[in-house]
């Protein structure tokens, strides 16, 4: 019998195969989008008697509600119902973690567009125009709407934390030199081309099917289950797939669900509830905006001898997710450099506006930007260039690997990586290039960085870590894949597809999957984490390994041979001296009354924090990248072109590197626009200024790199025994995208000789980079 | 009453003047290739060709088409018979998420068909309307660039 092993299964890839592991095969659903036929929670017959649902939200930021008066929109044309918190059966919290969302508000609001009450009506349009004749009777109550007065006050969604490695104040006044510093980012808008959509169909047995543009299809299951005082088994749900969701639909989708359901619950009625454009971005949590400060001691080379770093998220009303992403931008805070003596703090700020959730690298991507600005700022603080900086602090083999959570680094790929990223972008060359163009004077200068990503990749909550797969063969040889991962765009399902197909030796085109339901594989976790293709490509490999000892133990029987004489290959079964098409060897196998089902399972082990510590082993392994950047920046007015990027990327053995290059190019584009454009702004009553693509400036095809060389890096299998040696790819591209934000900085602090870091807060809008040409024409050495 | 023509097939129908084509197209018509994006006419899911040149059917209201040729994604191309962008974004496995990627074909078809040849400058100028949160703006590029080339392969071997 030849095992499947996920280090060996490469080296038995058959070249009569197709579309296995590691393979460059399109999107499963490639031909359906190019066509316009992949259909999306919108696009479902309107059946008829259908229902449409638009939410009323509350006025101002904080404040209890007086009175309600909902007559006229009760008699508006079209209104079948109206939907207050009275009219929920079960739990009034939707909250995922912890408590603190209702579903509909009972007494306090805490955020601009909080749902007061919901409209059911004939026609979207109805539903809308009847919104606007509520009577809404309000006391205000004083609003916290920044980070500063959440931290001034001590108003927070949940207790700080803290990790703590030795003695970070003595070793930061022991050392040569001591900066200290303070960086803000703004959040951001999670802008998924489909916008929050579900929609709930009552059963003939009292339950609800919904289909939902969800990551978490489980989750939305329980909570439509507890608000409708329902055991869970009543309720199912469907994802077939996501126009985009990219954190927004972790938590988030589950309020719309629920309110689809409680509207079809109410009515019996099929209810669709789709976001408009401004609700959603009104309505919906976003990236946590962040205030970061920090304070470090360093030696004359620059190397890091203590940090104490205080990071401050703006997490809105409620808890959400917020927890676990103040954690996860703790765990960031020193990206890839080993921080010293070292104190993290992480403070859950509670302010009152919407609540703030899970977007692409989860709280991450802020923390590390406390490293690089303090990086930034010990280069220029020495006049040494920010690459050396930045390698001179990378985690090294010895007594700087540990981080200061505890966790042993033993995969030190970065530091090679980004030599032959030094090599491949012509750093150095471009690095006097840049040096001899700004030196001539003029209006226009060039910056140039390079920054490198270490991301660690598990869910930091381990129940989370599991994953299940259910997969059938039938009897004409085609296999049927399902799996408790959503498709968002990733590629997770024909990643999937690819390690099944791997398993049994046979064509891709065998492969179907189908969409993520809850009555196929129960108890899902959220696909999220970049954690999607780890787990559920497993869970997968299990389940096709169970067929496969089932139908070699047949074979076994059957034919009178030993394990070791049976083997999967090419689209065949061997046994013995016999090789029978897989079909046909299914086909006896039926006939023989074996189970051509199974279930599969996984646990990613190795992992576990004792956050009463601050100290353990959360992530199963590290994901790395580094990026450089060159940019053109007219001094006069602060604008700029991103002039060139080359992006080098650890996947490990990619699963489908097609797939993988376009989670890198997209990450970094997404992440420009985090960094550079999109401005999140709200006005001093708290209302969110940034309310449409009008006001909120996301990338275009115009805004990438005039030069965008992308490569994943070769010959890199993961070290540890993840799913044929691959490494998770959703999250850590994102980060890459920290080299504009440098190179810009690097441009401006030409004015300076290069001895002055000056602020730049992200985004770095033209305005903000206006500023900071400016900040750096006053300063005085 | 408003006709016009869709993918090769004259409609007439009965809907308020002030009805947004993209209403027209996907409850109307059942067609639900063309998508909502924003509704303002700012992020081009939306996308059709009207008499061939692209527009955004989310703010286009159903009387200002009377009597003219409209196509949308449906009548670009099938996957029996793509059209040669349809083969390209599949062939540099262009859509993600594929939300967006209706609209930004009927843009590029636009584009190419008004421009056989455009620069790298004019694609990334014409395309800028179509928002891909996905970004796979460089596939998007790429992708047009293939088809591009191969009509000057063509040109060139006549």
């Amino acid at each position: 019998m030849r095992r499947l092993s996920s280090k060996t299964a490469k080296t038995v890839r058959e070249p009569n195969r197709q579309g296995g592991v590691g393979a460059n095969v399109a999107h499963d659903s490639a031909v359906s989008h190019v066509t316009g036929r992949a259909l999306y929670v919108d696009d479902l017959p309107l059946l008829p008697g259908l229902l449409h649902l638009a939410v009323g939200g509350s006025p101002l930021p904080h404040g209890r509600l007086r009175a309600l008066d909902l007559d006229a929109v009760r008699s508006a044309p079209g209104v079948v119902r109206v939907l207050t918190c009275q009219d929920i059966p079960g739990h009034r919290d939707v909250g995922p973690v912890f408590p603190g969302d209702p579903l509909l508000v009972e007494d306090r609001f805490e955020s601009v567009g909080q749902a007061l009450f919901a409209v059911v009506a004939t026609s979207y349009e109805a539903a809308h125009r009847a919104l606007k004749q509520a009577q809404i009777d309000i006391d205000p109550l004083p609003a916290i709407l920044d980070i500063e007065t959440a931290l001034a006050q001590q108003a927070f969604v949940r207790p700080s934390h803290q990790q703590l490695r030795g003695n970070p104040d003595a070793a930061i006044e022991g050392a040569t030199h001591q900066l200290e510093g303070e960086v803000k980012v703004l959040g951001q808008e999670h802008f998924y081309l489909e916008g929050q959509v579900s929609q709930a169909n009552p059963q003939e047995d009292g339950g609800m099917m919904i289909y939902a543009s969800t990551q978490h299809p489980s989750e939305v299951q329980k909570l439509v289950a507890e608000m409708l005082a329902l055991p869970i088994h009543r309720v199912q749900v469907e994802t077939r797939r996501l126009g985009g969701g990219f954190g927004g639909k972790e938590t988030q989708a589950a309020p719309v669900a629920c309110l689809a359901a409680l509207a079809a619950h109410l009515t019996g009625r099929p209810v669709r509830y789709r976001m408009s454009r401004r609700d959603d971005m009104i309505m919906t949590g976003k990236r946590h905006a962040f205030l970061n400060r920090w304070r470090v001691g360093f030696n004359a080379q620059g190397v890091i001898q203590g940090t104490d770093i205080t990071l401050a998220a703006k997490c809105g009303l409620s808890p959400d997710l917020s927890d676990a992403i103040v954690d996860r931008a703790m765990f960031h805070a020193g990206n890839a450099y080993y921080l010293g003596e070292a104190r993290v703090t992480g403070h859950r700020c509670k302010t009152h506006t919407v609540s703030n959730t899970a977007f692409r690298g989860f709280g991450g991507p802020q923390g590390m930007l406390a490293a690089e600005d303090m990086i930034e700022h010990i280069a220029r603080h020495l006049g040494e260039d920010t690459l050396t900086i930045r390698m001179r602090n990378l985690y090294t083999p010895g007594g700087r690997q540990t981080t200061h959570y505890g966790q042993t680094v033993e995969d030190f790929v970065l530091r090679d990586l980004m030599n032959r990223l030094q090599d491949s972008a012509d750093y150095w060359a471009r690095r006097e290039a840049c040096h001899t163009y700004n030196q001539q004077g003029g209006l226009f200068r060039k910056g140039l960085a390079m920054t490198p990503v270490m991301f660690g990749i598990s869910f930091t909550a381990k129940h989370l870590n599991q994953a299940g797969a259910l997969v059938h063969i039938y009897t004409d040889g085609s296999i049927h894949l399902n799996h408790g991962g959503t498709e968002m765009g990733q590629g997770l399902f024909i990643k999937v597809a690819q390690v099944v197909a791997e398993a049994f030796q046979v064509d891709l085109a065998r492969v179907a999957v189908s969409a993520t339901r809850t009555d196929k594989v129960p108890n899902t976790s959220a696909t999220a984490a970049s954690a999607g293709s780890d787990l559920n490509g497993m869970a997968a490999l299990n389940a096709c390994q169970t067929l496969k000892l089932r139908l070699i133990e047949f074979a076994c029987q059957h034919f009178s041979v030993t394990p070791d004489e049976v083997a999967f290959e090419s689209n065949h079964v061997r046994v013995g001296a016999d090789r029978f098409p897989f079909a046909d060897f299914v086909q006896l196998a039926y006939l023989n009354r074996i189970s051509l089902s199974a279930t599969g399972f996984y646990q990613t082990p190795f992992i576990g924090y004792d956050r009463e510590k601050g100290q353990g082993h959360p992530f199963f392994y590290y994901a790395h990248g580094a990026a450089v950047s060159e940019v053109l920046v007219d001094t006069m007015t602060g604008e700029y072109r991103v002039l060139r990027t080359d992006i080098l990327h650890d996947v490990g053995d990619s699963l489908n590197p097609a797939i993988d290059i376009g989670q890198i190019e997209g990450g970094f584009v997404q992440g420009l626009g985090w960094l550079t454009t999109e401005e999140l702004r709200w006005d001093e009553r708290g209302h969110l200024m940034a309310d449409s693509p009008a006001t909120y400036k996301i990338p275009t095809l115009g805004d990438i790199p005039t030069d965008f060389r992308v490569a994943i890096l070769q010959d890199a299998p993961n070290r540890e025994p993840t799913i044929y040696r691959s490494k998770a790819v959703g999250e850590p591209p994102f980060m890459l995208a920290f080299s504009v934000w440098a190179a810009l900085r690097d441009a401006i602090a030409s004015l300076t000789d290069y001895r002055y870091s000056p602020p730049l807060h992200p985004p770095a809008t033209p305005e903000r980079v206006w500023q900071a040409l400016d900040a750096a024409r006053r300063w005085k050495p | 009453m408003v006709t016009f023509t869709l993918n090769g097939i004259v409609h007439s129908l009965d809907v308020p003047d002030d009805t947004p084509l993209l209403w027209v197209i996907r409850d109307e018509l059942k067609l639900k290739g063309t998508k909502f994006g924003c509704g303002m006419g700012l992020c081009g899911a939306c996308t059709v060709h009207l008499n061939g040149q692209a527009i955004r059917s989310c703010i286009t209201p159903v009387a200002t088409i009377n009597g003219q040729r409209l196509m949308t994604i449906e009548g670009l191309g099938t996957p029996e018979q793509p059209h040669p962008l349809q083969k390209a974004w599949v062939q540099h496995s262009v859509p993600q998420c594929g939300y967006c990627q209706s609209g930004q074909l009927m843009s590029a078809s636009a584009l190419l068909a008004a421009n056989p040849h455009p620069t790298e400058a004019q694609i990334r100028e014409a395309m800028s309307g179509n928002v891909c949160r996905c970004g796979t703006y460089p596939r998007i590029l790429k992708a047009i660039q293939t088809v591009t080339n191969a009509m000057t392969g063509e040109e060139e071997t006549l």
